[in-house]
């Protein structure tokens, strides 16, 4: 994870901003629906991961797929282009 | 807790980004730093992935990365590349990796069929070492989706509204790959991100080749063209499947390499998919219009030969 870059935050002529700050915006808060990935019908082809604008669905090591729930925005892209129909979004809950 | 299982610290485009859900764009970035990797320098002008990316003080990116204007992304790109050979050839300390840096633009349509094709036309002309990929969203859509010179025919945009008497955009969609092709180019090339590995493929060929290239890829943009963020996707590829965006490599002016298609779809399909073109269907005289899209279509198939 990288450094807070709100912390001591200067304005200056031109601005100079640390690679992967944005790291600290937790999109996950913008969803109204999440994936939710059925581990039995998965092939993992890895669809989901090519595909995601939000770099928020991984193969962990043990070969899972899993989303990424602090970044993923429920766009849906990962349900839709799974050829096994193994995602499915379901409605967040207040 | 999910920040160790996830490992977000390496990756060259991070999430945290504020581009739309099923942003087109967005999965362009991704992809076109997959494709580079980190000794890479981007050139940005304004536009929608300038915007969301760089909030500052933050930085979706993990490369090296230049914002300066809307107009000169390609000047910009031109001169970073040119001091770099020359600090290299004078054996300045750090810049003796010239031949390994990828020197990219990445520009949205606006950026570059509209405000910044001077400065492009200048970088390609001059022959600097750089790769200029342009995603292609078809309008302004950080401003609020006005008509850029890249919005298809049919299409409602805020400056090109459909209403009584109008149908939407009535200019054709600028042919920007032959501009690039009519510099002299040595590789030029379309991309849909529907088909990510042709790609970055693409990329990686653009890359190997000397002097300017361009590549343009298609970019759906959920709110703009008013679909379903899930469905990004699946207009990319109707988009491709009904000859509306064929996909073919332009080498030395010549065309190497084309998306065939068999049974190419009709445009109503991708029309009907999204709410820029839905008037086209409600409206008497929208008929039309819709056969005039299928005759651009029929058109690229032969002037391309995507039938397989």
């Amino acid at each position: 994870m990288t450094d807070d870059p709100y912390k001591n935050l200067k304005i200056s002529k031109g601005a100079v901003v640390k690679p992967r700050t944005s790291l600290v915006n937790k999109t996950g808060s913008w969803r109204s629906e999440r994936p939710v990935v059925d581990h039995e019908k998965c092939v993992a082809c890895g669809n989901c991961e090519k595909f995601c604008p939000d770099m928020a669905i991984k193969e962990t090591e043990e070969g899972k797929f899993e989303v990424d729930l602090d970044y993923c925005k429920g766009c849906g892209i990962c349900a839709e282009e799974c050829p096994v129909k193994a995602i499915i979004m379901k409605e967040e809950e207040k | 807790m999910n920040k160790d299982k996830f490992k977000h610290g390496e990756e060259l485009f991070c999430p945290g980004h504020r581009a739309c859900p099923g942003c087109g764009a967005a999965l362009t970035s991704k992809l076109v730093t997959e494709a580079t990797g980190p000794k890479t320098i981007l050139s940005m002008p304004t536009g929608c992935m300038e915007v969301t990316t760089t909030p500052y003080p933050e930085s979706a990116w993990g490369i090296s990365w230049i914002h300066n204007i809307f107009e000169n992304s390609a000047a910009v790109a031109g001169g970073i590349e040119t001091a770099y050979k020359s600090f290299s050839k004078r054996g300045k300390e750090g810049y003796m990796d010239y031949e390994d840096v990828n020197f990219v633009v990445l520009a949205g349509d606006g950026a570059t069929f509209d405000i910044g094709i001077r400065s492009l036309s200048g970088m390609m002309e001059r022959g600097h070492d750089v790769l200029y990929i342009c995603y292609d969203n078809e309008a302004y859509m950080n401003t609020g989706i006005q008509r850029s010179s890249s919005t298809p025919i049919g299409a409602a945009t805020t400056t090109s509204p459909a209403g009584k008497e109008s149908f939407g955009e009535n200019i054709h969609k600028k042919d920007m790959p032959s501009i690039a092709a009519a510099h002299g180019l040595r590789y030029v090339a379309t991309a849909s991100v529907a088909y990510p590995e042709d790609f970055k493929k693409k990329i990686n060929k653009a890359l190997e080749t000397e002097g300017p290239k361009y590549i343009q890829v298609f970019a759906p943009c959920p709110r703009g063209w008013k679909h379903e963020s899930k469905n990004t996707i699946d207009i990319a590829r109707l988009a491709v499947e009904t000859g509306l965006y064929p996909i073919f490599e332009l080498e030395d002016g010549q065309l190497t390499n084309v998306r065939k298609i068999k049974d190419r779809k009709p445009v109503e399909e991708y029309l009907k998919a999204q709410g820029r073109f839905k008037h086209l269907f409600k409206k008497d005289g929208g008929g039309e219009v819709v056969e005039n899209i299928q005759k651009i279509a029929d058109m690229n198939a032969e002037r391309i030969g995507i039938d397989k």
